[in-house]
């Protein structure tokens, strides 16, 4: 397959698409979590139950009258090839929980990719939207008429006190986790970073990167989300978030005019240094093409590089992760044939685009 | 005492740390203490072990206020038969009624958890939720009435009582078309 086709296959809307603040916001995510009040939880259900779940689902999916948020279609976990599963994960389209430790797992799908609700993860539903640049206010309403409408025929577990139950207490009440993932190079490299994340922890939020449980945030990604479910309504959670957001929008925003003033050359030096690495390296590791793509990124935001999309970012941090890779390949790859294959992957994405 | 990461400065922050049996030591000074501060944050473990440990904070307390065999340890949920020692070592609930059973345990918890609140004010399902979104608005209402009584603006009084009855109306109507 070329690359060209698997890219088109493989891109969710949110990373080809531009939203808005999109140079510093890469993705808005709202999850609400809901449990159905007749079953077990997931964690110790049985596997009649589990079924039972995917079933009351189904049905609510296959009236036959499509709603207005579009078609979603049904995918269950234990029909899907092990490395597909990881590509979906890498997506952000369903959780590794989902993937790997889920007893009749099983996910709804919209076509564009932007909705997508779990079956039986942790909670026996979890409706996630997930839209380009900073989108939290539209995402949650999305989020909402889906929610409505799988209410409309599913009777959901709800508390007076406590709102929303959810399997784990810390999902409690509205059942709504918000995040947004953003590229913030312009304060890691001012250091301005170590000082700004425990002022947001002290506001109950949480910062994370999005590589996993690395030791620190690759490529200048962080992905920050609401701890607090209970005791604040969802507009309130959501108002609470991009506050935070904007803020640290316009931090990086002077901290990258701070830069161009003081550092111009050097700082020209950094990203075409790192272009040249991506246009010629034959073996390079998830982390330093992290760390590359994201001076490339900040290039082409401040202007230093002009032919190249904004995209690239969005789309190579996900496409050099070992599930794509190896799908990319047509099969299982060893981490150093990966990077050989990561280099060649990435080589080629960026001739794809100055040919043009 | 110099810093372990700069050798150059005092190490004035000191981080002691058990795992499998091996007692790790770490001395920092601040700067460089702030700097890990950003790995510690990301290298963060699952989240039941956060809440196990959140809720093991209390054990010391209590344990000198109460009783050896309290009666919440034997407190089980009737439908999936969950105790609340169990759901503390695993930190999730096996059902929605194990929120009845446990009501009462829950409220601290859910305290800590959600910067010191235990009841929800978000969204209310329109089904299953029922009446709740009326009782609410009705209660809401009401607190604005005695607002108005209060700075003795009567005619404003006037108008939200009206409000309530017609609430309060079809609260009933509803609650007759239900049964």
């Amino acid at each position: 397959m070329s690359l060209e086709r698997f890219i088109n296959q493989a891109v969710s809307s949110w990373m080809s698409e531009d939203g808005p603040d999109s140079d510093i916001v890469l993705s808005s995510r709202i999850r609400l979590a809901r449990n159905l009040l007749e079953f077990e939880f997931p964690t110790v259900a049985s596997r009649d139950s589990s079924e039972a779940i995917i079933n009351a689902v189904e049905e609510r999916t296959i009236s036959g009258i499509v709603p207005e948020f579009g078609p979603l279609e049904l995918h269950k976990v234990d029909e899907i090839q092990p490395l597909q599963k990881r590509v979906l994960v890498e997506k952000h389209l369903i959780s590794p929980h989902l993937a790997e430790h889920s007893m009749h797992g099983a996910f709804l799908l919209s076509e564009n990719e932007e909705i997508s609700i779990m079956i039986n993860e942790e909670d026996h539903i979890r409706i996630q939207c997930l839209f380009p640049g900073l989108q939290l206010t539209e995402c949650l309403k999305v989020a909402n008429e889906v929610d409505d409408w799988l209410e409309e025929k599913l009777n959901y577990a709800f508390d007076e006190q406590y709102g929303y139950l959810t399997s784990c207490p810390t999902n409690v009440g509205t059942g709504l986790r918000a995040s947004v993932m953003m590229h913030l190079p312009g304060l890691v490299i001012t250091r301005q970073m170590n000082r700004i994340l425990p002022a947001i922890n002290q506001l109950g939020l949480v910062v994370r990167g999005i590589y996993g449980e690395g030791s620190e945030a690759q490529g200048n990604i962080f992905q920050i989300s609401n701890q607090t479910t209970l005791g604040k309504s969802e507009e309130d959670i959501v108002e609470d978030l991009k506050g935070v957001v904007s803020q640290l929008i316009s931090q990086e925003r002077s901290a990258r005019e701070a830069l161009a003033k003081t550092l111009n050359i050097q700082l020209e030096d950094r990203v075409f240094r790192s272009y040249g690495i991506l246009e010629n390296s034959r073996i390079i590791e998830t982390k330093e093409a992290a760390s590359c793509l994201s001076d490339v990124r900040l290039g082409i935001d401040m202007g230093y590089i002009k032919n190249l999309s904004r995209s690239i970012l969005n789309e190579l941090m996900i496409l050099t992760q070992p599930g794509f890779l190896q799908q990319y390949a047509g099969g299982p790859l060893r981490p150093d044939e990966r990077d050989i294959r990561r280099a060649a992957l990435i080589r080629e994405r960026i001739r794809m685009e100055t040919n043009q | 005492m110099v810093c372990q990461e700069c050798n150059e400065k005092p190490a004035t922050l000191h981080f002691t740390n058990f795992s499998n049996g091996e007692k790790t030591e770490l001395h920092l000074c601040e700067r460089c203490a702030q700097e890990k501060g950003e790995m510690f944050l990301l290298s963060q473990g699952p989240i039941n072990n956060f809440l196990q440990g959140l809720l093991n904070m209390d054990s010391p307390f209590q344990a000198k206020t109460k009783e050896p065999f309290q009666q919440e340890s034997i407190l089980q949920c009737e439908k999936c038969s969950m105790t609340f020692p169990k759901f503390i070592k695993v930190g999730r609930f096996g059902c929605s009624n194990c929120y009845e059973t446990f009501r009462d345990q829950l409220v601290p918890v859910t305290r800590r958890l959600h910067s010191g609140n235990s009841t929800h004010i978000g969204k209310i399902p329109k089904r299953v939720g029922g009446t709740l979104q009326l009782q609410r608005n009705i209660a809401s209402l009401k607190q604005t009435l005695s607002e108005h009584i209060d700075k003795e603006e009567f005619e404003a009084a006037v108008e939200v009582r009206d409000q309530i009855r017609s609430l309060e109306k079809e609260l009933a109507d509803e609650r007759k078309g239900g049964e």
